[in-house]
């Protein structure tokens, strides 16, 4: 299943033993540079902004109580519903030049072009901003996990001892929960890497633009992968690295969850964590939401139909079968690693994981290209044995689809299972084991009950993650077949954000029902526990 | 555990309906007819629902980005179920004629009624509307009688006065293939330097977001395709109406060898299994009916000058455009590319 799973990866991989063009030379000579440097600052930009806002929302909402503090718990996942080029459209939208805020002040104050400093929405700056505020959600929710299963006795050891709750966060709940902050961190990052949409719009020289600037416009799609091969050699040493720094640390704890007691804020320091919380949401979701609906209330009427309901119910599934499928391989692939742990295996699966630091159409690619070349393998069989011809049986379905989204987000599932899977003591599957119980007893019984939040998590963020994807969709779907987000894009990029803003809105709205659904579930067994 | 065992009935009872959703779809098309189309639905669907009303073809449309639909066809090769490939660029119908995905065809009709420099040499591919890359000024600060050609626009006179999107969009590869066509690559790269030191802000956002900022005094001028123009005048959105008042349209190089335009295009593919339908389907795209609806949908003008335009398109006047081939484009579209990066074009 492993090598099933990584061969798109290493379709692409494998571009590196093709000659290299002349293009290369063209690259290097102009603007290869630029791609690296953007990315690079790209990456470090979207890194601390996801670290420092991820990371502060899930301690204020799991460790510390104030007014409000319920429901920012499940409002501080809303911008993960929101597709990172919507939110730029959007705030291109409100910022611009051209746009509301900047034309009002020019008119206040009768100033011109030039007369005033305002910061370029569509900028590198820009780019690092919009991608923090709807991938945050990703660091939030591992982290907030890990917070939640950490040992309240480490914690309270650590304030007996003398610390107070800012040192025991530094150097307490942040070490421990390491895992899971790499874990979000690096999904935030390999989006960044894989992102297109908002780097194009914003006119940001990346890598990614520099992979389909090559393809498209030099019409070199073996240069094209090569670049990506590249990206991804990038991501595979930075996951290797991180590995390997943390080689001989363990992150699980004895004790079991105690009912956890969270530090009362009282005064301003409650009233700061509320308008912090606020502020946060409000930017990553409440204002591009509200522009949405601005825009969509004006022309509802004739786009909500019939044609419209389809759209729904495509997207639903799809995201749906993606989900389960994605849970399903990952699980299976956390387990052989656990229970092989050969390198090899490991290998395979960090391979396989790598999926999601690819542009969706160059996945696309990797998934078309032997997918197509097997179909027409059978067809040609089938002709010379039975004379049947079978034309492509994979090809142009929601099989080839589903298969590709399973690559593409598999690192999402996986890390989250992982990070779950990490918190269970190799001892806890020994003792089950002496007390006679098999492998498939110890998966059942034992973890699968310990893990449900990590898998319910997981199959969330696929199928959020499923819902919002656009480019592998757009080139692999069968005839006749639309999602929301392939809507909203045709609309968008014909620049009518206005009929845009309805099926984007849906995709925000189907995105937040399993949003709120798990985060119900995830604080009910949280109860069950107290 | 009552909890565990739900979650599992939940669990099939999505699974089941789901595998039949995943299955259906690879049922097959018969006789009906198959389009990998880059030119995107709203754009394509009401024409083509048009012509099953008038044939009794189902039409079945995929869209996509025409380098990945490309690509897909090339490696679903002879089984792959497209008949006709769709681009809103000559540059892509060029490649798709070189990759060997595209068959000749022999048609009269369409030979008569398509211009030569609208179609490819060996009649693999037809345009089917033309696009047309214009210049737009603010009355306010620039007198009409000022501008001339995209050429002109590289005096340092125009220095902070211009805005145009990145580089990365296939209408300035174009414009930039073209120039290479006509005036060779010396000449081009020495206006492309003048040309981008006279950019007023770095290349972002669409052709609309140009014509904005010209409105708004940002720049003096732009260079986007006329049918935004005329996308914006029919807007509902206030502001968008607002601001294309507030700018004029300016017809380049109407002394020498015209206005630069691309086409949108089709060509019938390799593995087509309906030949006779899909040159219908073509046929129909360049009647009557058909090329007036480009211009009343999407302000595109028709490949065919004899078809009348609509009101917002001949109020900007006739003009003449470049008769280059434009299969001309696609082929220069590296040279192109590789100019504007040397000449750092974001």
């Amino acid at each position: 299943m492993t090598v099933i799973v990584a061969i798109p990866v290493l379709v692409i991989i494998a571009s590196l033993s093709q000659p290299f063009s002349s293009t290369w030379q063209h690259l290097a000579d102009t603007v290869l540079i630029d791609y690296i440097s953007n990315s690079l600052l790209l990456m470090v930009g979207v890194g601390f902004g996801t670290l420092i806002l991820g990371v502060s929302a899930a301690w204020l909402t799991a460790m510390c109580d104030f007014p409000g503090r319920k429901i920012l718990s499940w409002a501080f996942l809303l911008p993960m519903a929101m597709p990172a080029y919507i939110i730029a459209y959007t705030y291109t939208g409100i910022l611009d030049f051209a746009g509301p805020i900047q034309s009002t002040l020019r008119t206040t104050f009768d100033w011109g072009y030039g007369d005033y400093y305002f910061p370029q929405v569509r900028s590198l700056g820009g780019a690092i901003c919009m991608l923090s505020l709807v991938l945050y959600p990703y660091v939030y929710m591992l982290v907030r996990i890990a917070f939640l299963e950490q040992s309240t006795a480490v914690l309270e050891a650590s304030r007996n001892l003398g610390k107070k709750s800012w040192q025991t966060f530094f150097s307490v709940a942040i070490p421990m929960s390491r895992p899971a902050i790499v874990a979000g961190v690096s999904l935030a990052l390999m989006e960044t890497l894989a992102d297109y949409g908002t780097v194009a719009y914003f006119g940001v020289s990346a890598f990614t633009t520099g992979i389909f600037r090559t393809w498209y416009g030099l019409g070199e799609l073996t240069t094209a992968a090569q670049l990506c091969a590249f990206l991804l050699l990038f991501v595979f040493a930075l996951i290797m690295a991180e590995r390997w720094s943390r080689q001989r640390l363990r992150f699980h704890h004895n004790s079991a969850n105690k009912k956890l007691v969270r530090m009362q804020l009282k005064g301003w320091h409650a009233y700061t964590a509320l308008l912090t919380g606020c502020f946060i949401v409000g930017l990553g979701f409440v204002i591009p939401a509200t522009q949405l609906v601005i825009w969509a209330s004006s022309r509802w009427q004739e786009n909500l139909n019939g044609a419209f309901l389809s759209l729904l119910l495509n997207s639903f599934s799809l995201a749906a079968i993606a989900a389960i499928c994605c849970v399903v391989v990952a699980t299976f692939l956390a387990y052989t690693k656990r229970v092989f742990n050969s390198r090899l295996e490991l290998g395979a699966v960090g391979i396989a994981s790598l999926g999601y630091a690819v542009p969706g159409t160059v996945i696309a690619v990797g998934v078309l290209i032997p997918v197509a070349w097997l179909d027409n393998k059978i067809d040609f069989l089938s002709r010379a044995w039975f004379d049947i011809p079978t034309g492509l049986l994979l090809s142009g379905t929601i099989g080839i689809l589903v298969f590709a989204y399973v690559v593409r987000f598999l690192s999402v599932s996986l890390n989250t299972v992982e990070s779950g899977l990490s918190a269970i003591k190799p001892s806890i599957d020994e003792s089950a084991r002496s007390l006679g119980a098999g492998p498939g007893q110890v998966l059942k019984r034992v973890h699968l009950p310990i893990l449900r939040s990590s898998l319910l998590t997981a199959a969330l963020l696929v199928f959020v993650d499923v819902l919002k994807e656009l480019p592998t969709t757009l080139i692999l779907r069968p005839f006749n077949f639309n999602t929301l987000a392939v809507r909203t894009y045709e609309l968008a990029s014909d620049e009518r954000l206005v009929d845009a803003a309805l099926p984007a809105l849906a995709i925000i709205v189907i995105g937040l029902l399993p949003v709120l659904l798990i985060t119900k579930s995830i604080l009910n067994e949280r109860a069950s526990h107290e | 555990m009552p909890r565990r065992s739900a979650l599992l009935n939940a669990a099939l009872g999505v699974v089941f309906p789901l595998l039949a959703f995943v299955i259906a779809p690879t049922l097959s098309y018969g006789d009906e007819l198959n389009i990998y189309s880059a030119r995107q639905e709203s754009l394509i669907k009401p024409l083509l629902d048009r012509f099953t009303i008038l044939t009794g073809t189902k039409v079945n449309l995929v869209t996509g980005k025409g380098d990945a639909l490309l690509t897909r066809l090339k490696s679903e090769g002879f089984n792959s179920p497209a008949d006709v490939l769709l681009t809103v660029d000559a540059g892509r119908l060029y490649r798709a004629q070189k990759a060997g995905v595209l068959r000749p065809i022999s048609s009269e009709k369409l030979n008569l009624a398509i211009p030569a420099h609208l179609r490819s040499t060996e009649n693999q591919w037809y345009g089917l509307s033309i696009r047309a890359r214009v210049i737009i000024y603010a009355p306010e600060r620039v007198n009409g009688s000022e501008l001339s050609t995209y050429e002109a626009l590289s005096d340092p006179s125009w220095q902070g006065k211009l805005c145009i999107r990145s580089s990365s969009n296939i209408y300035n590869q174009s414009l930039v293939a073209g120039m290479i066509a006509s005036q060779g690559m010396e000449k081009t790269e020495v206006w492309l330097k003048g040309f981008v030191a006279n950019f007023a802000r770095a290349p972002a956002g669409g052709d609309r977001d140009q014509i904005k900022a010209v409105a708004a005094g940002q720049c003096d001028v732009a260079i986007v395709n006329s049918y935004y123009l005329g996308g914006m005048i029919n807007s509902d959105d206030k502001g968008q109406q607002e601001a294309a008042s507030k700018v004029n349209l300016f017809w380049p190089n109407q002394r020498d060898r015209g206005t630069h335009i691309n086409i949108s295009g089709a060509g019938i593919t390799q593995s087509a299994k309906n030949l006779e339908s899909a040159k219908g389907l073509l046929v129909f795209l360049a009647n009557d009916e058909s090329q007036r609806w480009y211009g009343e949908t999407n302000n595109e003008f028709p490949v065919r000058p004899e078809v009348e335009v609509s009101k917002t398109l001949s109020a900007w006047g006739p003009f003449t455009a470049d008769q280059l081939n434009v299969g001309k484009l696609g082929q220069y579209n590296a040279d192109a590319i590789m100019a504007m990066d040397r000449a750092g074009w974001k």
